[in-house]
């Protein structure tokens, strides 16, 4: 069989969504941020949510998230967008409002505004992709590096003495009162990816029924930052970050 | 509501122009003297009477960054605060200012630098005028010297901002925050339906109905366009310029001496002018309402036939500078200023003007 013969429309099992445009996406092969994106334009485009939608992206690698995904978006600066979403969901309550942020942006620089945010029981959703890392900058240490991991700014390995401790800021997210639902995922196996949908689509249902706060953290891979190759990022993360960041609900509500 | 005639602060009057002037939403963090913006509006309830939303805020970052997501969406959104809250809030103002963005930000300003002191001040004209965040971009400055300009310049501000999609600044000092006076409040102009927002703002995020996506961002790594973006910026600034000086002259036609002041410090100057004509001395006032675009021809044309002028300011001589381009050295300006939170009365201006300015003169 010639390959023209199976590429027809009868046999299509699976396509992009058409919200995820053309555009080349700047993001290094191998990065977490590109799949999740994908499945927020998946998620907009088969619950019909995509004229309702309103991003935030941050600072940080997903800066551009606007330019690949077609729905109205607003850039914020480092570390606000949760405050950017709470005055766009107060003053519009019928669209779908969610900010999509790093581990520098949400929990280091915009601790304030994922807590306070949270702690009002804004009814947004946050998209947390937590890779351990400054990706953008050039993979300084973020607040959710590991201890002994080494990066631009930590060149011997991240010391307690020196720089703390790594912060599971979406368990302190579940402690509040104004978070509806927490939730840790990963997008490294085809499993993985599908239940970290099925966890943005809860999360997206939470901020349109205006039940609260929802967190969904994607425990990701920064294989450029961790200077490895796609599929030794995958295992160390599965190694090493899964431990201090187990995948799993923290709150259901 | 109908028009209404009251007894009030400057800053309780900050609060109804807000609800009045059909505010879709207030974003603001407590700080003296302007705290009763905030108490204000918490005890008046626009939400249920005109929907608009009001939020105390964290802090002065999150109340500057949800102006930038209200103003995004089109809204007629506003935050006020004092100085150290300002200072906190320069980022935001940049964002909004390269993201082409209306709002109203209104700063009643103390003393500083540092938490300084509560007391009145008006130290940040240069933050305010010349631009206290990073970036070449200016903000629409309103000086108000009166509670009822306290009230009219919510609805003057918005206006002009969102003509030029150029944030303005309401510029007052803890004085006109404080004092209380007559106040005719306007009728409520009805908020903005959504049909009117898409409309009046096409590049709003109302979600992609029916159109295209729009984006807000500041953000251009092209470097070209860069330079095309603040290009465009450059050209609603000299727009603003040419149509939107705002400036009070008070007997500059007849007067040997000139006086420049801004805001409560143009109220003192009324003052010192009603009692050099009883010692047979004539001043002029001039008084600029906006501080940018500045009224630099009018104090120029001003100032020819005068003798001297003298700059009052609460501050160490900020605005001098701009009424010195303004005359471009052709007459003498001198600076009378107190620091720290302290007013002067008439008598002292009055006595500054005969050693700075007259005497030296001879
Ligand atoms: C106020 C401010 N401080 C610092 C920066 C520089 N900066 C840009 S992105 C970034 C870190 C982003 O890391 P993270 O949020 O983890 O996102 P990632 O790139 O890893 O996805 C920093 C520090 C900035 N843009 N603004
Ligand atoms: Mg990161």
């Amino acid at each position: 069989m010639e390959i023209n013969d199976i590429i027809k429309p009868e046999n299509c099992v699976y396509k992009k969504p058409t919200l995820l445009n053309d555009t080349n996406m700047h993001y290094c092969p191998g990065c977490s941020h590109g799949v999740v994106h994908k499945l927020i334009a998946e998620i907009l485009e088969e619950k019909g949510w995509g004229d309702k939608a309103i991003g935030v992206s941050p600072v940080g690698c997903a800066v551009f998230a606007y330019k690949y995904v077609d729905i109205d978006w607003v850039e914020a600066a480092h570390g606000r967008a949760p405050a950017l979403a709470t005055a766009i969901k107060r003053l519009q309550p019928d669209k779908l409002v969610f900010t999509y942020q790093g581990d520098g942006d949400l929990a280091a620089i915009g601790t304030g505004e994922t807590i306070h945010a949270a702690n009002r029981g804004e009814n947004i959703a946050i998209i947390f992709i937590n890779n351990a890392i400054y990706g953008m900058t050039g993979g300084q240490m973020a607040p959710t590096t590991l201890l002994g991991m080494k990066t631009a700014t930590t060149p011997y390995g991240r010391r307690v003495d020196l720089n703390g401790y790594p912060l599971a800021i979406s368990e302190l997210v579940a402690h509040l009162d104004g978070s509806c639902y927490v939730t840790r995922q990963s997008v490294h196996t085809p499993a993985a990816v599908r239940k970290a949908k099925a966890a943005i689509i809860h999360a997206f249902e939470n901020s349109m029924a205006g039940k609260g706060t929802s967190l969904v953290e994607i425990v990701s891979t920064c294989n450029a930052g961790w200077k490895m190759t796609p599929a030794q990022a995958n295992d160390w993360m599965v190694e090493h970050m899964f431990k201090k960041y187990p995948i799993g609900d923290l709150k259901n509500e | 509501m109908k028009e209404e005639v009251r007894l009030m602060k400057g800053n309780e009057a900050l609060a109804h122009a807000m609800i009045r002037y059909g505010a879709d939403g207030y974003f603001g963090y407590p700080i003296t003297p302007q705290s009763e913006v905030l108490e204000t509006l918490e005890a008046e309830m626009p939400w249920e009477s005109t929907g608009m939303v009001v939020v105390q805020a964290e802090s002065e970052l999150a109340s500057i960054n949800m102006v930038y997501g209200g103003a995004a969406c089109g809204k007629a959104v506003v935050t006020s605060s004092s100085s150290p809250g300002i200072s906190l809030m320069q980022e935001g103002i940049s964002y909004l200012a390269a993201s082409e963005l209306p709002a109203l930000i209104v700063n009643v300003m103390r003393g500083g630098p540092g938490l300084g002191t509560i007391h009145p001040s008006q130290a940040d004209y240069f933050q305010a005028v010349k631009g206290g965040g990073h970036g070449d971009y200016r903000l629409i400055t309103l000086a108000p010297s009166s509670v009822q300009e306290m009230c009219d310049f919510v609805g003057l501000a918005w206006d002009l901002s969102f003509k030029y999609r150029t944030v303005a600044m309401i510029l007052a000092d803890g004085i006109v925050g404080q004092m209380m006076e007559k106040v005719v409040l306007p009728p409520q102009r009805p908020r903005r339906t959504d049909e009117e927002i898409r409309k009046q703002c096409p590049w709003a995020l109302t979600g992609a109905k029916g159109r295209k996506p729009n984006v807000i961002s500041s953000l251009e790594l092209d470097t070209a366009q860069m330079e095309r973006n603040n290009e465009r910026f450059q050209r609603t600034y000299r727009e603003i310029e040419k149509n939107e000086v705002r400036v009070e002259m008070l007997d500059v036609d007849d007067c040997d001496y000139l006086l420049v002041a801004f805001g409560s410090m143009a109220r003192i100057c009324q003052k010192v002018m009603e009692n050099a004509r009883e010692e047979g001395l004539k001043l002029g006032l001039i008084r600029p309402i906006t501080l940018w675009p500045f009224p630099y021809e009018q104090i120029k044309n001003a100032a020819k036939k005068a003798k001297g002028i003298l700059v009052v300011e609460l501050d160490a001589g900020q605005m001098i500078e701009d009424v010195k381009l303004a005359v471009e050295c052709k007459v003498d300006v001198e600076h009378y200023g107190r620091l720290g939170g302290i007013v002067p009365n008439p008598d002292e201006v009055l006595d500054a003007l005969k050693e700075k300015v007259i005497n030296k003169k001879k």
